[in-house]
């Protein structure tokens, strides 16, 4: 495994070097949106028209669009306008020049999660130097990757080094004006990642974006685009494990996995974005659209997503089973503490005969935070033996927060079988004593409840994410109880 | 080992349930709190395990030279203070082993040694399944999850095993058995008999104690012990039930 924590330690020390070529950085496009900030940013990224005018029809097929009202969260209007929508890489000039500079409470939050010193610069936006030599170290995975005929490249490196392969399938999951915010994604994406595994293969090793240090910092807008040829198998980790404070308020991202014939693709993430303080001031809006399609016949593609950031959370990775015999998988922690507000779950569109789909969701809710399961399973006509289970748990700590779920279920298909099973919890008093009676304090009472309730959802975790998705949480819920 | 003086107790902004209790309990004894519905003694039990919920209105708790109440109730328990619930807690997705393993080491930490080897941990769980007749599935079981009443009861004796309190309190660890488990159980808490260990059991009914001999039995009634007495009190009370020495008190 090449993830190990030494070496993630090693990579964030320096500056990335792929991707953005040098005499863009640090510029900043003036607030605004319109077809010449377009221009602007596909010409300043040098990229070729076909992906000029994809921009272009995104955004005016977004000027016609409204933005979604459905979800269950609240927020003031966004002014589209106010947003720079060039922002990365980010200016160094007006970022803390050291850690003493940075919010003493974000320090002691890296603190408890274990955050290696010069590592917490990073997160919290210090224009830190690079001090380490670990140049050889990409370079030996890159090697690695390379033997084995895998691109893993950012978003722009492959519209210049693969632009057969994105003009393929770029927006053949989630279509340029698939909804409103992908298709603002789609007008004005800064950078991402892109993956692409050739027949047969099995990725040598878990791809994270702990290695593509700068899709970290290129902001709001990002696209990813993972495409898993024949037989062939890949493990996705997104993510930043550890809180991130953003100035910008409105994070945007598309995804879209592709998985042909016999290919399987885990794409597992930890999302901690910012989420405002106790009062809800600040946060990120992060109003993420990801779609998988299984493709191929005998094709997987898994979901496992671990939410703790942001102050709203809009998000449904989904998975549309074309192959007969397909498979998707949907396996979720969504916690909200203080003012968050979630509304995430999935789509499960069964098309393929035979296609199968499990959706765990444990949903956890504390302080005022709003928590809400959006999900749904469709059986198309033609998907003949199709097979859904849908298992969604809530889990309320404190009496001032909301759980809600929201299954829709369609079904066009006699011999469909579905599934739902629907609980909800509070961590009981009964329980925090039966506990505290053993010996074990009351925040370690709490953590042990919580984690038991995600224990499905963690169990899909590769391992060292799952080791800091159960810190994460018991940073996120800290004083949810008492 | 624990001087109970004039304790008196109510639930929260409630009804007076503790009304005056006098105990005291030396290392090495067996105590036995018996007495009908509503007298008190889960209450006392709540109260001396720390569970919120409960104001002590008077009286004082006096646990191996510590004021009881100025102590946490995690401290309580790392000091040695055990609670066996009349009703075990399910804790979904927490297996069995890792509760005593946290627990084992937070008392281990309490007292400044270092963490169990878990290797040696294992094999001292692995003694004390054999007492209790356990398999050792039950360490891989979600707390207390899907448990039968007996198998509930006889984990918290484990728990007891493992966690070797210096006071044991046993609240109505009889209720819910069938004989076989009665006796597996028994047997438990007589493993943890020993002259620097104390245990009280609370309980409804004679038949524990022919399995569990105590050297004291209270009758508490309406909150207060109104008599105390050896081991043939628990017998007198089989002959005559509560309503006689009740009235005899009175």
């Amino acid at each position: 495994m090449s993830t190990q924590p030494h070496d993630v330690e090693q990579l964030i020390k320096r500056e990335y070097k792929y991707g953005f070529s040098t005499d863009i950085d640090q510029e900043i496009l003036p607030p605004g949106l319109n077809e010449d900030v377009i221009r602007a940013i596909s010409a300043k990224k040098g990229e070729p028209e076909f992906m000029l005018n994809w921009r272009l029809e995104a955004y005016r097929h977004w000027l016609t669009m409204k933005e979604p009202s459905w979800a269950h969260v609240h927020y003031p209007k966004i002014d589209y306008q106010a947003v720079s929508y060039y922002a990365a890489p980010k200016s160094k000039e007006d970022a803390p020049k050291s850690l003493d500079e940075v919010d003493p409470k974000l320090l002691e939050t890296y603190e408890k999660l274990g955050i290696p010193l010069h590592e917490r610069a990073r997160l919290a936006g210090v224009a830190v130097d690079a001090v380490f030599d670990s140049v050889s170290v990409t370079t030996t995975f890159k090697e690695k990757l390379g033997e084995a005929g895998v691109i893993f490249c950012s978003f722009s490196e492959a519209v210049h080094n693969h632009p057969e392969l994105v003009q393929k399938y770029l927006g053949t999951v989630v279509p340029a004006g698939d909804n409103y915010f992908a298709a603002l994604n789609a007008a004005v994406f800064s950078d991402g990642s892109f993956v692409y595994i050739p027949k047969g293969v099995r990725c040598p090793m878990e791809l994270s974006t702990y290695f593509r240090i700068n899709a970290m910092d290129t902001g709001q807008f990002e696209r990813t685009l993972i495409i898993a040829e024949e037989g062939s198998h890949v493990s996705y980790l997104e993510g930043c494990t550890a809180p991130q404070r953003d100035r910008n308020q409105l994070h945007a991202a598309v995804v879209e996995l592709i998985a042909l014939d016999d290919a399987e693709i885990k794409y597992s993430t930890v999302q901690n974005w910012y989420p405002g303080d106790e009062e809800g001031k600040g946060g990120i809006y992060n109003f993420v659209t990801k779609r998988g399609e299984c493709r191929g016949r005998n094709s997987k593609i898994s979901w496992t997503q671990v939410e703790a950031g942001s102050a709203i959370t809009w998000k449904y990775p989904s998975c549309i089973l074309l192959g007969d015999n397909s498979v998707g998988e949907f396996y979720s922690v969504a916690v909200g503490n203080n003012m968050q507000q979630i509304d995430s779950g999935t789509k499960m569109i069964h098309v393929g005969k035979n296609t199968h789909s499990t959706i765990i969701s444990k949903g956890i809710s504390a302080g005022r935070a709003n928590n809400a399961y959006r999900g749904l399973v469709k059986v198309t006509g033609g998907a003949d033996g199709a097979r859904n289970y849908t298992q969604c748990d809530s889990l309320l700590l404190g009496d001032r927060c909301g759980a809600h779920t929201y299954p829709y279920i369609e079904v066009k298909n006699p011999s469909a079988q579905v599934e739902h099973e629907a609980t909800t919890s509070k961590i009981g008093d009964d329980q925090i004593f039966y506990l505290k009676q053993r010996g074990i304090s009351e925040e370690d009472a709490v953590n042990m409840i919580v984690n038991g309730f995600c224990k499905e959802v963690f169990g899909e975790l590769p391992m060292e994410f799952a080791v800091e998705a159960q810190a994460l949480l018991a940073v996120s819920l800290e004083g949810a109880v008492g | 080992m624990l001087k109970i003086q004039n304790l008196q107790a109510r639930v929260e902004n409630g009804t007076q349930i503790l009304k005056g209790i006098d105990l005291e309990v030396k290392a090495g004894e067996v105590h036995a709190i018996m007495g009908p519905n509503g007298s008190g003694k889960s209450t006392l039990c709540q109260v001396l395990g720390g569970r919120d919920g409960y104001e002590v209105t008077g009286g004082s708790v006096d646990y191996l030279g510590q004021d009881l109440f100025e102590l946490e109730t995690e401290e309580r328990a790392r000091e040695g203070l055990l609670l066996g619930f009349q009703y075990p807690v399910e804790i979904p997705g927490v297996k069995n082993i890792y509760l005593l393993k946290e627990a084992y080491n937070a008392q281990r930490k309490h007292r400044g040694e270092p963490e169990a080897d878990t290797f040696q941990f294992l094999k001292l769980v692995r003694e004390k399944l054999n007492t209790m007749q356990m398999d050792e599935s039950f360490l891989h079981r979600a707390v207390n999850v899907g448990f039968s009443g007996g198998e509930k009861k006889r984990n918290e004796i484990l728990q007891m095993l493992v966690l070797e309190p210096r006071l044991a309190l046993l609240d109505e660890t009889d209720s819910g058995l069938d004989i076989d488990a009665l006796k597996v159980v028994s047997e438990g808490v007589n493993k943890l008999r020993s002259p620097d260990r104390a245990i009280v059991l609370v309980t409804h009914y004679q038949r524990l104690l022919s399995h569990i001999e105590p050297d004291f039995v209270h009758v508490l009634s309406d909150g207060r012990i109104i008599k105390s007495g050896d081991k043939t009190l628990a017998h007198e009370l089989e002959r005559n039930g509560y309503h006689g020495i009740i009235e005899e008190a009175a």
